[in-house]
């Protein structure tokens, strides 16, 4: 391990040409890539050619460039160094102009971005149909688009009803339509941006299924993803960046999960040890807390953390989660029940919980976590900007808060220009990591975690994780509320699930496997558990 | 074609610049109309200068035109940071003033340096109450104060009518209906011998000052802050965001109503129903102009007030209508609103690769 991690040091493992059929040429060639926002370098002299039919993963952290790239390349940015160059249809390098989407799409190159740009209100075909067409024969052409559409449509297997309303459609039919959108355009590079973050894992799998089919088919892809396992299934090439650079490019026959993880995150990682550590006394009571209705209700919910546990919350998320989350961070009174904090009954407002030593990572990190207008440095100080460290009289003690934002930035690596960045400007790991340093640091007594690790890499998730196991080792309760099994497994040495609002006993982890919780989640008691 | 990108970070300079162009471009962009309505350009801009700058006596009025305008300017600044949307400026201003007559034209029989304090106090909290209203329907009903504050702007001009026509009309004012005079002691004192521009526009001054270290220094300023950019943060983090509403308020309000005390105690000296030619709203652009900066809004406020009374001066001298200070007003604002899009983007013209 430790002469791969040199070998990751010293430069770029593989090489471009590594695997390449040297008797085709490249559809695509990025040579010399280089983009900088302010002091930041996005990406580095970076070069990856793409050829005919093979599917490539572009993998890496959050912010190691992934999709900066990509917008290079479909022309949101224009790159400060470097060429792009695609092939006509006659197989002729060509540079493609920067920063202009419609050039990009002329040439040939599709994109599938994260957030979809659909019009809601327009049904699919009249979606796919923008913006190709002619401002003066607005009708003529829609019924051989439409034959040519469903030609399309039969030969990739992508099928979905053209004439429902985008808003009506489910996620992965939306994304089906963005794929349709690139195919129709006749685009011969198809890029797409995390594309599974949205998906069930059966529509994650159909989509490969469809990816590999338009690949034998002559279609170059490339998806952008920091997940290992469809990395590792669905991808003919690796390529992966690290703080900009390239570090990687290899064949994904050649690769494994542990080796891409150390690639990716630039050190080894060791796998994290459920270390037991002795239960202490209950440090957060809930009492039968009832409260909403419907689908976000809590019916009559009991529990007990104890200092120095992990309780994971097992649950397919939309079951009342939100509704717990929100009374035990104080920001809703329940109907009925109570709630006790290390022994003392209270009334949850935001501030009186964590009065009493109760810190809460919010589910959603942009809206409930950070102020994304203010900097890194007021958003570390937010929930603590009435003690006395950081003001005397009501007014800021600014030498305190930058004193804070230096000393927090350096011990949980918030990778920002500094405490005075705009936090909204941040990757979600570092927006995570500046939750993590203001709760954490606390030394709290109860830690509320909700999908702390929701849509983070793997590099951040293992920081999240390591931290929590800090805070436990330190003696404190921690509530991890998680729809992710192996997280779950992994952190918790209790496990309760929620379903429809009720909460079942919590049981030792040890002794459930993952399909008793899975049939829990949906809503059937396990045998031995009645 | 023309493309937008992204800055990632914006420069101060940028930030400054942009509508001091921008507003010179307004400026310019007047010629169209002064032409249109046959004068001569040259001199319409002379005539312009020189009302607005040209003497003692005009930076006197333009000053004295300034003073309202800074502490609207400031009551819908504050207010918007917070995204409480204040569009009750005027009302609260007519609120000041009623209750700057109400002390001081005789019922409290108190020397100067006491009385003027008074009314100054008895008109911010005029002001401050009349925004309570609809600060408090807002936190606690959800009530769209937008609606409620553009309302009570009618609503307070209504009373004010009552009571200039009723309990607090001037009995030696023949009929009109004007209150009576704000005693001698009450008034505020001119800065200048025989000019208009009055103590009103210190108060304005230190207003600004006073806002400015609130939002920057203090932490009142970053919960307001905090509230305006992600309410739903500023909660989960323990920041009381419907006290804070409620200061805002009531600053906002209080800002509003001392910049009615200032007409009726700084200038006209008694209260009529056109006390005010729509302080309150030119507030809202004055801030706007500002970006909501509190020591912006104070050279906004003069900026505007300088285009009214050079355009005043010119429309007299060369007959030309004097809505053109209102043109010239609005193009700045929509000229500064374009110009935010040149700070926020690189604008880059043609399809060529560009090196930056």
């Amino acid at each position: 391990m430790a002469s791969r991690a040199k070998q990751v040091a010293n430069g770029i493992i593989g090489g471009p040409m590594s695997d390449a059929p040297a008797e085709q040429a490249a559809v695509l060639k990025l040579a010399g890539i280089t983009k900088r926002f302010g002091a930041l370098l996005a990406n580095h002299a970076i070069n990856l050619d793409l050829y005919p039919g093979e599917i490539v993963a572009l993998l890496g952290e959050n912010g190691a460039g992934k999709t900066t790239l990509m917008n290079i390349l479909f022309g949101h940015y224009v790159a400060d160094e470097g060429t792009v160059q695609i092939a006509t249809p006659g197989g002729e390098l060509r540079p493609l102009a920067q920063g202009s989407p419609q050039a990009a799409l002329k040439a040939g190159i599709g994109m599938v971005h994260q957030h979809f740009t659909l019009a809601e209100n327009l049904t699919g075909i009249d979606n796919i149909l923008l913006g190709t067409r002619s401002l003066f024969s607005p009708f003529a052409s829609k019924r051989s688009a439409r034959a040519r559409l469903e030609k399309i449509m039969r030969d990739s297997g992508l099928t979905v009803d053209l004439d429902t309303r985008v808003s009506r459609l489910s996620v992965g039919e939306q994304q089906r339509i963005e794929i349709l959108k690139a195919l129709y355009r006749d685009a011969r590079v198809l890029v797409l941006d995390e594309p599974t973050a949205v998906l069930t894992p059966q529509e994650s799998e159909n989509l490969f299924q469809t990816l590999r089919s338009l690949a034998d088919e002559g279609l170059s892809i490339v998806f952008i993803s920091h997940k290992m396992a469809e990395v590792l299934s669905a991808s003919d090439r690796v390529a992966v960046l690290r703080h900009g650079e390239l570090v990687a490019d290899l064949p994904t026959k050649a690769c494994d999960r542990n080796m891409l993880a150390d690639i990716m995150v630039g050190r080894h990682l060791e796998p994290e040890a459920r270390m037991e550590v002795d239960k202490g006394p209950p440090l957060l009571k809930l009492s039968g807390i009832s409260t909403g209705h419907g689908r976000d209700a809590l019916h009559n919910v009991s529990l007990e953390v104890h200092g120095g546990e992990i309780l994971g919350l097992a649950g397919v998320s939309g079951n009342g989660q939100g509704a717990l989350a929100r009374i035990i961070s104080g920001l809703e009174l329940p109907r009925s029940g109570s709630m006790e904090i290390d022994g003392r009954r209270l009334k949850p407002a935001p501030r009186t919980v964590m009065r009493e030593g109760l810190v809460r990572i919010p589910e959603d990190r942009h809206r409930d976590g950070i102020v994304g207008e203010m900097t890194v440095a007021e958003n570390l100080v937010i929930e603590d900007v009435r003690s006395k460290a950081f003001q005397s009289f009501g007014f800021l003690d600014f030498s305190a808060i930058e004193e804070r934002a230096e000393e927090a930035i350096e011990a949980y690596d918030i990778r920002c220009p500094g405490g005075g960045a705009v936090a909204r400007l941040l990757s979600g790991g570092n927006i995570q990591k500046i939750i993590l340093a203001r709760t954490l640091d606390k030394e709290p007594k109860v830690v509320l975690a909700a999908q702390p690790t929701r849509g983070l890499d793997i590099g951040a998730t293992e920081d999240v994780h390591r931290r929590l196991f800090e805070a436990r080792a330190r003696g404190a309760a921690i509530l991890l509320i998680s729809e992710d099994l192996d997280e779950l497994f992994q952190m918790s040495g209790r496990i309760a699930v929620i379903h429809r609002g009720k909460v079942s006993p919590p049981r030792e982890a040890a002794g459930l496997n993952r399909s008793q919780v899975g049939l829990m989640m949906a809503g059937q008691e396990s045998e031995d558990a009645t | 074609m023309i493309r937008f990108e992204p800055r990632e970070y914006v420069s101060t300079r940028r930030v400054i610049g942009a509508p001091v162009f921008a507003a010179l471009i307004a400026l310019a962009l007047a010629a169209i109309p002064i032409w249109s309505a046959g004068a001569d350009i040259a001199t319409a801009y002379v005539l312009m200068v020189n009302g607005a700058i040209g003497s003692v006596f005009a930076i006197s009025e333009l000053l004295a035109r300034a003073t309202p305008l800074i502490l609207t300017g400031l009551a819908a600044a504050v207010a918007f940071r917070a995204k409480l949307w204040n569009i009750g400026g005027e009302g609260q201003l007519y609120a000041g003033a009623l209750a700057a007559v109400a002390v001081g034209s005789g019922s409290l029989a108190l020397p100067s340096y006491a009385l003027i304090p008074a009314v100054l106090v008895a008109g911010a909290l005029a002001g401050a109450a009349v925004m309570l209203v609809p600060t408090l329907l807002k936190v606690k009903l959800g009530a769209d104060e937008v609606v409620t504050t553009l309302l009570l702007n009618f609503v307070i001009l209504l009373i004010v009518q009552m009571m200039l026509e009723g309990p607090m009309q001037d009995p030696m004012g023949m009929g009109w209906p004007q209150s009576e005079p704000v005693l001698e002691e009450a008034m505020l004192p001119q800065l200048i011998a025989r000019m208009r521009v009055h103590a009103g526009l210190i108060v304005a001054l230190l207003a600004a000052v006073f806002a400015a270290i609130l939002m920057r220094r203090t932490v009142w300023g970053f919960e307001i802050r905090a509230v305006g950019a992600n309410p739903s943060a500023a909660r989960h983090a323990g920041i009381p965001v419907t006290a804070t509403f409620v200061r805002v308020g009531l600053l906002s309000g209080a800002f509003a109503g001392l910049a009615g005390v200032g007409e009726v105690a700084g200038l006209k000296g008694y209260l009529t129903a056109d006390l005010s030619p729509g302080f309150g709203y030119a507030g809202i652009v004055v801030a706007m102009l500002a970006g909501l900066s509190p020591l912006g809004v104070v050279i906004a406020a003069i900026f505007v007030a300088g285009v009214f009374v050079g355009a005043d001066s010119m429309s007299r001298a060369l007959g030309v209508s004097s809505y053109l200070a209102d043109l010239v007003v609005a193009m700045s604002l929509l000229c500064v609103l374009i110009s935010g899009l040149f700070v926020r983007y690189h604008v880059r013209i043609g399809g060529s690769r560009a090196t930056d």
